[in-house]
């Protein structure tokens, strides 16, 4: 936590303006809504799909090195789009409004281990609500690092540089299991808890499906490229899961992204639940193709304060966003993707060390948002 | 095994190639009409009719079971990206050589789906459809005389009949502002023209609204003939107390397009009928917290309406979005957030 508030030089009366100033920004878009986006998501799923019958058609041939090549580079897109800018935004009930039953948050389900009931509750429901509450917000970290200076040390945070490296290769199981709350629940007691068996049962019927698809059957199917369709979907999933886990990174770790006590948030305000989201994310900056292939979560800041307006339209929401972030005189985190991946990973580092009490943070108000 | 359980067989194995997706999800992209798909159907052609009517040439997809004439069929179009749901008339023969079917449809002030398909559809949209359904239909024995009673929008099953079946002896009155807003007029025409039609226009610009009671005068043997009618609901109403008076009611058939108009206000009675509570809302408290109190297990999350972890169907009625004033309808397959929806009247939510 850093040790002065950014947000000290905002009234109340300054905040909930710039709630309701915020408010506007989101009814605009909801009223251009319309057939232009129903058309767009369309499309993307179709792209997907198509990439996707390709790229597993071309690894048939995969003991071909050029093939494999092929196939391996489009599967891998076709995973990151279905996780990205399909999965995560439709699961998010971005599209929900088109009434299409396909493409609702009610229904659809992706490529990915972890159930989307279950994700949607730890995702949608407890990131979203509680973004970088620490303690609330186990997005901070995971459960397994160490992610702020005033967090309580301990010798486990040693490792974090590797459990964080482990968690991006293996992401998508590394959700599942913080969507299952693996931690908490492994303990004897809880194993027994019926609920918990089922949601467990889910994702392990997820896997199984998941694994048998991409590591059993289209191997066979390839037939003499057994073996390389089967190293190339393993590099697919492995892309795929380092790609996301660093995008992810990049919407909350960045240096210069706040991170809010518990208390902070009693009572909190529209505007305060605003102003808590647009200083606790942070942006990658980039082509249109990064922003694509992020699932637009390059627009996290947008994404947070939005969560639910269509992904294609955080481009230009982010430019009026963007000019009330000057007009408050607050920092708006971004920068190209390197950069927020290195600041991330540097303060995954650095904080797996002990540091000293950070001075002057008295038990004060200096991280609530009632700032007046 | 059976070919059945073989065919049952290679599916599994596929779903497993394709999961989390389903084959069909592949399949659609190709092929979207295919034996076994959803139902669907291509927009292939728009005739206009009147300066507010158009008939809509639809080919079904392969499952698409026919219809008999007098039929609705429910269509779902997309309108602004919104899936919408309506009912209409069909309106070609049941032995049409192509398979196509025809829906004509006329545009109502502030229609969204009725505008949209008479002004902005284009041939290759697809739609969504459902089976024709609806018991506004001839009976198997032939009656030997008929009347049709028909006013606006109330020609087009009617139109379908009168297309499908052949009678000896057909009267038809028929009521519409002018002569130019007749849907059908010309073909209506030649039917009388070729004597297997008589028809009386009523103008209601110039005429007035259609008095029941000038039925002796227009079809003097209106009693013995066996009536169909579809029409505005005062017409409707009218006919239905003028045939039971003369304790005939079951010579008309009569067939009703907009049940029940909603009208949105502020707050209504919500019902919660899977666990069969009622109860009275205000138009400012979120059904979830209505539903809580009254002890309706509601799901929820954020409340707040970010999450999404309490859409729920709303079977019927209307409600308000909270955050913007936005009214929604009931229509299959519409779901609401719960936490930033109040009642706007009468409204079912299916918990
Ligand atoms: S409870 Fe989260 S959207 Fe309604």
């Amino acid at each position: 936590m850093t040790a002065i508030d950014p947000t000290a030089h905002l009234t109340a009366e300054q905040i909930e303006e710039l709630g309701r100033e915020l408010d506007a920004i989101r009814d605009e878009v909801i009223a251009g809504r319309g057939e232009k986006d129903a058309a767009y998501i369309r499309k993307v799923i179709s792209a997907q799909r198509k990439l996707e019958l390709v790229s597993r058609g071309v690894l048939l041939f995969s003991f071909f090195p050029p093939a494999w090549l092929v196939g391996t580079a489009g599967l891998s897109v076709a995973k990151i789009m279905d996780n990205m800018e399909i999965g995560h935004n439709v699961l998010h009930g971005q599209w929900d409004w088109m009434r299409d039953p396909k493409i609702h948050s009610t229904t659809w389900d992706w490529d990915h281990v972890s159930p989307a009931d279950q994700w949607k509750h730890s995702h949608n429901e407890l990131h979203h609500t509680y973004t970088n509450v620490l303690g609330k917000d186990n997005d901070l970290g995971y459960g397994i690092m160490r992610v702020d200076e005033d967090q309580k040390w301990h010798p486990f945070h040693l490792g974090q540089p590797l459990w964080n490296f482990i968690n991006a290769c293996f992401f998508e199981y590394g959700i599942a299991a913080y969507d299952l709350e693996l931690g908490k629940n492994l303990n004897k007691r809880r194993r027994k808890d019926p609920e918990f068996r089922a949601r467990a049962k889910a994702v392990g019927r997820k896997i199984r499906k998941q694994v048998l698809k991409d590591y059993v059957i289209h191997p066979l199917l390839s037939g003499p490229s057994f073996l390389p369709t089967l190293a190339a979907t393993f590099t697919a999933n492995l892309v795929r899961n380092v790609w996301t886990h660093s995008v992810i990174m990049c919407g909350h770790f960045p240096e210069g992204v706040q991170v809010f006590e518990r208390r902070s948030i009693k009572g909190e305000t529209r505007g305060q639940w605003y102003l808590r989201q647009m200083m606790g994310s942070a942006n990658i900056s980039g082509s249109k193709a990064m922003h694509f292939m992020t699932g637009n979560l390059s627009h996290q800041i947008e994404h947070h304060l939005f969560p639910d307006l269509p992904s294609n339209r955080y481009a230009e929401v982010a430019v009026k966003v963007r000019a009330l972030f000057d007009k408050y005189e607050l920092e708006y985190v971004t920068g190209p993707l390197p950069k927020q991946v290195f600041s991330a990973w540097r303060k995954v580092f650095r904080l797996s060390l002990p540091n000293k009490k950070p001075k002057g943070t008295t038990p004060a108000r200096e991280q609530e948002l009632v700032a007046a | 095994m059976t070919s059945a359980a073989l065919r049952s067989r290679a599916w599994k194995l596929l779903e497993m190639v394709t999961t989390p997706l389903l084959p069909s999800d592949y399949l659609d992209l190709v092929s979207p009409l295919r034996a076994g798909a959803d139902l669907r159907g291509r927009i292939e052609a728009v005739h206009p009719e009147t300066s507010d009517a158009a008939t809509i040439v639809i080919r079904p997809g392969r499952g698409w079971r026919g219809h008999t004439a007098g039929q609705y069929v429910r269509i779902g179009v997309d309108v602004d990206g919104v899936r919408l749901w309506r009912a209409y008339s069909v309106t070609s023969p049941t032995n049409r050589q192509d398979g196509r079917v025809t829906i004509t449809v006329k545009a109502i002030p502030d229609g969204k789906v009725s505008n949209h398909l008479v002004r902005r559809a284009k041939p290759g949209t697809l739609i969504q459809l459902d089976q024709a359904t609806g018991d506004f239909v001839l009976p198997e024995a032939k009656p030997a005389k008929v009347l049709y009673l028909t006013a606006g929008s109330g020609i087009t099953p009617v139109m379908g009949m009168l297309r499908d079946t052949e009678f000896n002896d057909v009267v038809m009155v028929h009521c519409a502002p002018q002569p130019q807003d007749v849907i059908f007029r010309n073909e209506l025409h030649d039917l009388v023209a070729d004597k297997k039609l008589q028809l009386t226009e009523v103008h209601t610009a110039t005429d007035g609204m259609l008095d029941i009671a000038r039925l002796d005068e227009l079809v003097p043997d209106w009693a013995e003939r066996e009536t169909w009618a579809c029409g505005p609901a005062g017409l409707l109403d009218a006919a239905e107390e003028h045939w039971s008076e003369y304790g005939m009611p079951e010579r008309l058939h009569v067939e009703r397009f907009r049940p029940s108009i909603v009208v949105a206000g502020d707050g209504g009675e919500v019902t919660f009928s899977v666990t069969g509570k009622t109860v009275d809302a205000d138009g400012a408290t979120p059904l979830l917290d209505v539903g809580e109190e009254a002890g309706v297990l509601m799901p929820s999350g954020c409340r707040m309406g970010i999450c999404f972890g309490c859409v729920t169907p709303l079977k019927a009625g209307v409600v308000r979005d909270l955050r913007t004033g936005e009214i929604t309808e009931a229509e299959p397959g519409v779901l609401i957030q719960t936490c930033v929806s109040a009642a706007a009247g009468p409204c079912d939510i299916e918990r």
